[in-house]
C-alpha cells in the first residue's frame, strides 16, 4: 500500500520584547537563576497581569505578514495544570477567540533526490498571545530539583498551521519560511538554541488516496531543523510500519532523541490534562482597531514577497533569484545595498548567491558577520563592469577582501591583476604565440575550431591571465584572417 | 468619647494637636489587648510596626503635610498584602507568609498618612458568610458573643463595632461587607467593580472582588473610599477615571427634605419569602423615614434575583479554583513536611494547607470547568450572570437607588448553619446579585431587633446604587445619619472599656 504522512505544525515564537507578556520583568536571557522573577513572575498572592503592549503589536505584525485575520476583539483564557515551573497553576493563553486568525504561508521546498523544487501555500489557523512558564533544573543541587523563573512569563506567540504539509522536505521548508518570516518582521530573534522558535510536529499515515486523517502523534520541542527532518522520516517510518503489522497508532505526545534518532512516547491521550479553560478573569478582551493596524503596518519592513516582486520587475532577476535574495531580511539588504552602491543587479545577484554564500557557508557565518562588505563587493563588480579585471582575477580580490587585505583596487594593484587591454600589448603576445604554436595555426586553418580555443588559451597563459579575453578573441581572429 | 469619635472628629483632633496620633493609637491598641483575646477580630498585630506609623504621621501633621486620615488607626482585613506583615487570608496555607510588597489600597492608606493597627480576621480566603472557615477560629459578635459576626469580613466587621478601630477595610465577593455590617451594625460599603484596584488583594474570585470601608458612618466611609479608590495601571480591570470627592454632597443633607425627588426603588423579591419579620419591620421603618426626608418610593422587580446564588455559586468557585492553584507548595506558603514524590506534595501540602469550605468550592469549581460540564454550568451562569446584570439596568430606568435589607436575618449563633452550607449561602440572597452585576451596595444600621436572648441585634438597610454613584449612596445614607442615630450605637457592655 502506499503511504501519505500528514502534518502540521505548532511553533511557538518567543516575542522580542523588553518585558515579560504580563509584567514589568525583563525577559534577556541566560541571567542568574530567579533575578528576573518579579512579583508577578513568582506569582505572589495577589498580584494580577498587565497585557504588553508590545507583544500585540509583534502579533498584529505577523497576522499583517501572512495576509491574516486580526481579531478585532480576542481574549485571554487560563489554561489550568499544576507543573514546580508554572507558577499560577495556570498559563495565559488564548483559547477559543485568537488574536490571529486565518492567513497564508508561501513555501520553496527545494529539489530533491527524484523531485523539481516547487512552490506551495500552507494555510495558517490561528497564531495566539501566550505567556512561557519557568524551567525546572535538576540535579543543580544533588538530589533535588530547582526552579528557575527568569523565563516564566515571557512572552509567545503561537502559530498553528492546518494540516497541509505531506513531507518531512516540506515541513522543514515551512519551519525555515517561518523562521526568516519572524526575524524578517522583527519578533523573535530566531535563536533556536535559546529556544526563542520551537516547533511541535503534529504526524500522522493515511493510505495515499484517501480522505480521513490518521491518529496523529505530536513531537514535542524540536530545536533543530535537522532533528525536525530526522524525527519526521522516522516517525512516519514507525506509523507505517506499525500500521501494516497490524497495529494501530495511540494518540501521544512524543520527544525525539537525536543521539538515537528515534521518537518515544511522552504521555498517552488518556494521562492528558483537563486544562479546565475558561477566559481570565484578571485581563479586559484585547481590542485591536484598524488604527492599531494602520499605526503597526506603518513601522513593518518591506515584507519578502512584496520585495520579490520588486526584485523581478525592478532589476529583471528571474523568480529563482529574486526568492533565494529574500530568503532573508540580511540577505535582501546586502544585496539592495551592494546595488544602491553601484554594482549590476544581474551580477550582484549571482556574486550573492555564488560566491559570497559558499564562503559564508564555509565559514558558518551569516551575512551580518561578513567580512566583505556590500560597498566592497560593489566597488568589485564595478572593476569588472568597467574591464579593469577579468571575472577570474575577481576571484582573487574577493578572497584578498575576504582576507582582509585592503580595499579592492589596492588588491587588485597588489596582485598585479589588472586586465591588459592595450592593443598594442595583446598583438604583442598573440603574435609570440602564433610564432611557437605553428602546429596548431595549421590545424586550424585546415578547419579545427578548437584549435582556435586552445590558442586563446595559450594567449592568456602568456598574459598570465590578465589579457582582456574579448580583445583576446578579436585580434586572434582578424590575424588567422 | 474618644471611641465613637467620627473619622472627621478624629482628623480635627490630630491636626489641632489636641491628641497625638501616637496616644491615639496607643489606646486603640490597649483596648485592642483588652477585648481581642475575647472577640478574635485580630489574627496579626505588630505594635512596633504600628507605633513607627503613627510617629511618622505625628511628624507629617507637625511638618502640616497631612490629609484628613493622617494618624488615624485603621484595621486592615487579613486579604491585603502588606509589605513586612504576615498575610494569611485566614489560611493555614499562608500562615508564615511575610507579603513582600503593598497591596494598593496598603500603599493608598500609607500614603495618606493612616496608620496600620493591625491584620483582621476572616473567612479563609474569604469563603465564607460567618468567619467560621477562618483556620485562626471564629469572630465574636461584638453584640451577642454567642453569635457570628456575619462574614468574610467578620474581622473588620467586630473591629469597628466593638471599636476597636477608627474603621477598617473589607472586601466583598458576594457580600463579604455589607452581610457583617449589617449584623454588627455599621456602615460599609461595596463600590463599583474596578474603582478600588484589587493589586495586592489577595483574590478569590476575580471577577467580583472588590474592596471597600467599614467604618461607623456613611461619613467615614466617604473619607475612606476618597483613599481608597482611584485607577491603577497594574490592575487591568480597574476603571480610569476622574478621582471624586466622596464628601462633597454630604453637607448639603441638612434641613427640610433634603433627599427631595429621590426615586427609591423596592424590588419586590427582597420583601419575599426568606425574609425575617423582625428585619422586614425595621426595613420599612427606614423606608418610612426615608419618605419623611423627602424620597418618593417605586415599585420594583429584580425578576432574576432567585438565579443570582447559583450563578454565584458557579461562578465564583470556577474562578477561587483556578486562583488557588498557586498555593502548591512550590514557592511559599505551607508545604508538606512529608512526601515522596511531586504528585504527592501538591496533594498533601494542599490536603494541609486548606480548610473544608475551600476544598468544597476548589471541587465545585473545577467540576464545573471541566470538559463536558463547562457548557452547562459555567457559560450557562455567564449568561445568566447577564440577565441579572440587565435586571438592574431596567430597575434604574425607574429609581435613583435600591433599598431593601442586606442579610435575610440577624446574627445567626455560632455553629448553627456550619453543617449546612447551602443555608449558610443563602445569608447572601439579597447581596450577590450586586456582585454579579458589579454595582456598588452599602448597608447602615437601621435598627434594632430583639433576640430571643433580649438582647438587641442590628438590622442593616441596603442601598445599591448604579455604577459609579457612590457619592449619591453616601450622600443617602448621611442623610439618614443626620435624623437617626443607630449609627452611633454600641453594645453597652463594651462602652465603659
Amino acid at each position: 500500500m502506499q503511504w501519505e504522512v500528514v502534518i502540521g505544525l505548532e511553533t511557538h515564537v518567543q516575542l522580542q520584547t523588553k518585558s515579560k507578556q504580563f509584567s514589568g520583568a525583563s525577559t534577556t536571557y541566560g541571567a542568574e537563576p530567579n533575578t528576573q522573577a518579579c512579583e508577578v513572575s513568582i506569582a505572589l498572592p495577589g498580584v494580577l497581569p498587565v497585557l504588553n503592549k508590545q507583544s500585540v503589536e509583534c502579533a498584529i505584525k505577523f497576522g499583517l505578514a501572512i495576509d491574516a485575520d486580526i481579531a478585532p476583539r480576542s481574549i485571554f483564557a487560563r489554561k489550568n495544570y499544576f507543573y514546580p515551573d508554572l507558577p499560577k497553576g495556570y498559563q495565559i493563553s488564548q483559547f477559543e477567540l485568537p488574536v490571529v486568525g486565518k492567513g497564508k504561508i508561501t513555501i520553496q521546498v527545494p529539489a530533491g533526490k527524484n523531485t523539481e523544487a516547487y512552490e506551495k501555500v500552507i494555510n495558517i489557523t490561528r497564531a495566539h498571545l501566550e505567556e512561557d512558564a519557568g524551567k525546572s533544573v535538576h540535579d543543580a543541587v544533588e538530589g533535588m530539583s530547582g526552579i528557575d523563573l527568569n523565563r516564566a512569563g515571557t512572552p509567545l506567540l503561537e502559530i498553528v498551521t492546518e494540516p497541509d504539509m505531506r513531507s518531512a522536505a516540506e515541513a522543514v521548508a515551512y519551519a525555515k519560511k517561518l523562521h526568516e518570516l519572524v526575524q524578517w518582521i522583527g519578533i523573535c530573534d530566531g535563536n533556536m538554541q535559546e529556544g526563542s522558535f520551537r516547533c511541535d510536529v503534529n504526524v500522522s499515515v493515511r493510505p495515499k488516496g484517501t480522505e480521513k486523517l490518521g491518529t496523529r502523534r505530536e513531537i514535542k520541542n524540536l530545536n533543530s531543523f535537522k532533528f525536525m527532518l530526522q524525527a519526521i522520516e522516522y516517525e512516519t517510518q514507525w506509523q507505517i510500519e506499525t500500521l501494516e503489522d497490524g497495529g494501530t497508532i495511540q494518540q501521544a505526545t512524543i520527544l525525539f532523541n537525536p543521539d538515537t534518532g528515534e521518537t518515544r512516547a511522552m504521555r498517552s491521550k488518556e494521562e492528558a490534562n483537563d486544562y479546565r479553560y475558561f477566559p481570565d478573569p484578571d485581563l479586559l478582551p484585547l481590542e485591536v482597531t484598524e488604527a492599531d493596524k494602520t499605526r503597526v503596518r506603518a513601522d513593518m519592513p518591506e515584507l519578502p514577497q512584496a520585495l520579490q516582486a520588486r526584485f523581478t520587475s525592478e532589476y529583471q532577476l528571474s523568480g529563482y533569484d529574486a526568492s533565494n535574495l529574500t530568503s532573508s531580511r540580511a540577505v535582501a539588504d546586502y544585496f539592495v545595498a551592494v546595488v544602491n552602491a553601484g554594482g549590476d543587479a544581474k551580477q550582484a545577484a549571482n556574486w550573492v548567491m555564488g560566491a559570497l554564500s559558499a564562503k559564508l557557508n564555509a565559514e558558518e557565518k551569516t551575512v551580518a558577520e561578513s567580512p566583505v562588505s556590500a560597498g566592497q563587493l560593489a566597488a568589485l563588480l564595478k572593476r569588472i563592469a568597467d574591464n579593469t579585471i577579468s571575472n577570474n582575477a575577481a576571484k582573487q580580490v574577493f578572497e584578498g577582501l575576504w582576507a582582509g587585505e585592503g580595499e579592492v583596487d589596492a588588491i587588485i594593484e597588489a596582485k598585479g591583476l589588472k586586465q591588459v587591454s592595450d592593443t598594442g600589448a595583446i598583438e604583442a603576445i598573440i603574435n609570440d604565440v602564433l610564432a611557437a604554436n605553428q602546429a596548431m595555426v595549421e590545424e586550424y586553418k585546415a578547419g579545427k575550431e578548437k584549435a582556435f580555443n586552445a590558442l586563446v588559451g595559450q594567449c592568456m597563459k602568456a598574459s598570465k591571465g590578465k589579457a582582456n579575453p574579448a580583445q583576446v578573441n578579436e585580434l586572434l581572429k582578424s590575424k588567422l584572417g | 468619647m474618644m471611641i465613637n469619635s467620627s473619622l472627621k472628629q478624629l482628623g480635627q483632633q490630630l491636626a489641632s494637636k489636641q491628641i497625638s496620633s501616637v496616644e491615639l493609637t496607643q489606646a486603640y491598641l490597649q483596648r485592642v489587648t483588652q477585648l481581642n483575646p475575647t472577640i478574635n477580630a485580630f489574627i496579626t498585630l505588630d505594635e512596633e510596626k504600628t507605633i513607627t506609623q503613627a510617629k511618622a504621621a505625628d511628624a507629617r501633621i507637625a511638618a502640616g503635610d497631612f490629609g484628613p486620615l493622617t494618624g488615624i488607626p485603621l484595621a486592615q482585613k487579613d486579604i491585603f498584602c502588606a509589605k513586612g506583615w504576615r498575610t494569611t487570608c485566614s489560611s493555614k496555607m499562608l500562615e508564615t507568609f511575610i507579603a513582600p510588597y503593598d497591596a494598593h489600597v496598603i500603599s493608598q492608606f500609607d500614603a495618606a498618612g493612616a496608620v496600620n493597627l493591625g491584620k483582621t480576621n476572616m473567612d479563609e480566603f474569604a469563603m465564607g458568610s460567618s468567619n467560621e472557615t477562618s483556620y485562626f477560629g471564629g469572630v465574636k459578635n461584638p453584640w451577642d458573643f454567642d453569635r457570628v459576626p456575619g462574614g468574610s469580613s467578620g474581622g473588620s466587621a467586630a473591629a469597628v463595632a466593638a471599636r476597636l478601630c477608627a474603621a477598617a477595610t473589607g472586601t466583598d465577593t458576594g457580600g463579604s461587607i455589607r452581610q457583617p455590617a449589617s449584623l454588627c451594625g455599621f456602615t460599609g460599603l461595596k463600590p463599583t467593580y474596578g474603582l478600588v484596584s484589587r493589586y495586592g488583594m489577595i483574590a478569590f474570585a476575580s471577577s467580583l472582588d472588590q474592596a471597600g470601608p467599614m467604618a461607623k458612618s456613611a461619613e467615614d466611609c466617604a473619607l475612606m473610599l476618597n483613599v481608597m479608590a482611584g485607577f491603577d495601571e497594574r490592575d487591568s480591570t480597574s476603571v480610569n477615571r476622574e478621582k471624586e470627592d466622596y464628601t462633597r454632597g454630604l453637607a448639603h443633607m441638612h434641613g427640610e427634605q433634603p433627599l427631595k425627588g429621590l426615586r427609591i426603588g423596592l424590588p419586590k423579591e427582597y420583601f419575599a419569602e426568606g425574609l425575617s419579620a423582625d428585619v422586614a419591620k425595621v426595613i420599612e421603618t427606614a423606608i418610612a423615614e426615608y419618605k419623611k426626608l423627602g424620597a418618593e418610593i417605586v415599585d420594583i422587580s429584580l425578576p432574576n434575583n432567585n438565579l443570582s446564588i447559583p450563578v454565584y455559586y458557579v461562578l465564583a468557585p470556577a474562578e477561587a479554583s483556578s486562583n488557588l492553584s498557586r498555593y502548591d507548595g512550590v514557592r511559599y506558603g505551607h508545604r508538606a513536611a512529608e512526601y515522596n514524590d511531586l504528585q504527592e506534595m501538591y496533594m498533601k501540602s494542599r490536603a494541609e494547607g486548606f480548610g473544608a469550605e475551600v476544598k468544597r468550592r476548589i471541587l465545585i469549581g473545577t467540576y464545573v470547568l471541566s470538559a463536558g460540564y463547562y457548557d452547562a454550568y459555567y457559560l450557562k451562569a455567564q449568561q445568566i450572570r447577564r440577565l441579572i446584570a440587565q435586571d438592574f439596568v431596567e430597575a434604574f430606568k425607574h429609581c435613583d437607588v435600591i433599598m431593601g435589607p442586606a442579610a435575610p436575618s440577624t446574627a445567626f449563633k455560632a455553629g448553627e448553619k456550619t453543617s449546612d452550607p447551602v443555608a449558610m449561602y443563602l445569608e447572601d440572597l439579597y447581596t450577590i446579585a450586586v456582585n454579579l452585576a458589579g454595582l456598588p451596595g452599602m448597608s447602615i444600621p437601621a435598627g434594632f431587633a430583639q433576640n430571643g436572648d433580649g438582647k438587641p441585634l442590628p438590622v442593616g438597610l441596603q442601598i445599591i446604587g448604579n455604577y459609579f454613584d457612590e457619592a449619591r449612596m453616601l450622600d443617602v445614607g448621611h442623610a439618614y445619619q443626620q435624623v437617626t442615630d443607630w449609627h452611633t450605637q454600641m453594645p453597652v457592655a463594651l462602652e465603659n472599656i
